[in-house]
């Protein structure tokens, strides 16, 4: 299995002078079978290039496994240029959407509008299919297996774990650890923190120990009191994770949209200070990174 | 459970669709939400004091999209699944199909019942934590005690025609309410509102409750011991009115575990003034008309 990363920003496209070694574009992974099924998690705007990639070598059939449905996870859909080619197909696959009521088929359709975008859905060339998730269930896809699991954020999110010939991956999506609503003199504090710890204690099973841990880890521990409720993680809180769940490889991405290259580096050599011996090798994503499992 | 014909089972199910919620928590979401940082905790509080709001937010959270292994009985736990803000946004569109009015067409008074339904809910959340700690949630009891007449309002809201016959026998024959909807509906509002409860995959227990609260002859349950002796402590004290005023007659059938004394029960739990003065608040009894 191979990962490749082409989008590693987080919330908004940061492109220029600042942001070239680890690149601006919004959350985009590729990853591939050992039988070359193309697996893509997430349609940020690091999918255009992906797409570009792949017209040499048409029909392209790709399973795009969407996290959430979040701007900067979904704006490069209409991008991925294989969809208005005919002979091609993409399988979009993601979460039920309950406030709206609504599965994954809304995706394409809430940006193809006349307002928004010059292209109808209805005008799409490449054959598209749609598939809401049920979480736990595993999926296959050529020789790998995709299994959604249920993450923290403020909307629905789908971490995806995805499995092939003895090796696995797990990318969480956006995702906050939970914490408890409830001040610790309050009365519903005890009841409401054995939830959070069985919550937690149940992602770290479906996770379990992996090959790779591809975490959002857009904040440092120090900006981290400012952003409670935003839905992100710190890096420690990605190491915390990759410890408790035994995984061999950490990922840290989904960078600070702020942050330049050189403060990206500095915030995370001051946390691996933090962690000298943090339990497996510890990465930063950049654009273009491949990692072979 | 006995059949209820297809289509009232296919009316009622839309029905709690398009269910308004309580004034008390409408207005306060929307006061509440106004604010970017309104506390998740305070949030909570107003949605788990709201039967139609906790019934509409189980049924979501229990669907099988989740393909949640144990069934979440509580809305602290959606919080813990579902995460605030979408909590806060299903909130917010429960909000937005209006309020129940406070007397519809049959008469039936929403505030009094939601002041019994809470009464119901904390009492029995009380009596679990002191005479059935161990063998059942306290949460679970308080849910219990919440939804269990929640048939009630759906008969009120939806059915004014059978409804108010149903309430006139009540009164005209000294019938208690149950038996009355029975004649009536062919159903009555712990049957309906099981019914719901298991068509949106509620727990089994929880189910259970409802269904049986009104059922001496059924197999007990630390839960159901708690819903049950919960609802006559307030009808006895005449807490909030369901429509269903206390009859002597039922002591025999309470249940045994906590001794045939109502009135050293109610002694046991020591002051229940403010959870009365609470749920009075909430139910905006006394202050408006």
């Amino acid at each position: 299995m191979k990962v490749r990363m082409w989008g590693v920003r987080g919330s908004i496209p940061t492109p220029g002078p600042r942001t070239v070694r680890y690149g601006g574009n919004t959350t985009c992974i590729e990853v591939r079978a050992d039988d070359g099924g193309l697996i893509i998690l997430d349609a940020g705007t690091g999918i255009f290039p992906l797409a570009q990639s792949l017209l040499g070598a048409l029909p392209v059939t790709a399973s795009v496994f969407i996290t959430h449905t979040h701007w900067d996870h979904i704006q490069g859909l209409p991008f991925f240029v294989p969809i208005y080619i005919p002979g091609n197909t993409l399988r979009i696959h993601g979460a039920y959407d309950i406030v709206s009521m609504q599965g994954i088929e809304q995706v394409m359709d809430v940006q193809l509008q006349y307002s928004y975008f010059p292209i109808r859905e209805a005008e799409l060339k490449a054959k598209i299919e749609y598939r809401t998730l049920t979480v736990g269930e595993p999926l296959p896809v050529g020789d790998a297996t995709v299994t959604p699991v249920l993450m923290n954020h403020p909307v629905t999110d789908l971490g995806y774990r995805i499995e092939c010939n003895g090796k696995s991956a797990f990318f969480t999506g956006d995702h906050e650890p939970w914490r408890n609503i409830y001040a610790p003199d309050d009365p519903e504090h005890a009841d409401y923190q054995a939830m959070v710890d069985q919550r937690q204690a149940e992602l770290d099973a479906a996770i379990g120990p992996v090959d790779l841990l591809i975490v959002d880890a857009a904040y440092t521990q120090a900006e981290y009191p400012q952003k409670i409720g935003w839905g992100h993680g710190t890096y420690d809180m990605a190491i915390a994770m990759a410890r408790r769940v035994g995984a061999k490889r950490l990922l840290c991405t989904h960078h600070e949209p702020t942050r330049s290259d050189d403060d990206l580096e500095q915030a995370f050599a001051e946390a691996l200070g933090r962690h000298p011996a943090p339990g497996c090798e510890v990465l930063l994503a950049y654009e273009g990174m491949e990692l072979v499992l | 459970m006995p059949q209820l014909n297809s289509d009232l089972e296919r009316r009622l199910t839309m029905a709690v669709e398009r269910m308004p919620a309580f004034p008390k928590s409408v207005q306060t979401i929307l006061e509440m939400t106004r604010n970017i940082n309104c506390l998740p905790k305070e949030l909570v509080g107003v949605i788990e004091k709201d039967p139609v709001m906790t019934m509409k937010i189980l049924r979501v959270i229990n669907s099988a999209y989740y393909g949640l292994p144990n069934k979440i009985a509580s809305v602290g736990q959606s919080v813990v699944y579902l995460g605030i803000n979408t909590l806060k946004n299903l909130a917010l569109s429960i909000a937005a199909v209006g309020i129940l009015p406070r007397f519809n067409t049959t008469g039936f008074d929403i505030q009094r019942y939601l002041l019994h339904s809470l009464t119901v809910a904390a009492i029995a959340r009380l009596l679990c934590e002191k005479y059935a700690r161990g063998e059942t949630d306290p949460g679970d009891c308080y849910i219990a005690g919440l939804l269990h007449d929640f048939g009630k309002v759906v008969f009120a809201q939806f059915m004014p025609g059978e409804f108010i016959k149903a309430l006139a026998i009540t009164v005209d024959e000294a019938k208690p309410m149950f038996i009355a909807e029975s004649e009536v509906i062919g159903a009555d509002h712990a049957f309906v509102g099981a019914l719901l409860a298991q068509k949106w995959q509620f727990a089994a227990p929880l189910v259970q409750c409802i269904r049986d609260h009104h059922a001496v002859e059924a197999a007990p349950s630390a839960m159901l011991d708690c819903l049950r002796m919960a609802d006559a402590v307030c009808r006895k004290l005449a807490f909030g009115d369901s429509g269903n005023p206390w009859r002597e007659e039922e002591l025999a059938g309470l249940p045994q575990r906590f001794g045939g004394d109502i009135a050293a029960v109610v002694a046991s739990l020591g002051d229940l003034q403010k959870i009365v003065d609470d749920a009075q608040a909430f139910a905006q009894i006394g202050t408006e008309r």
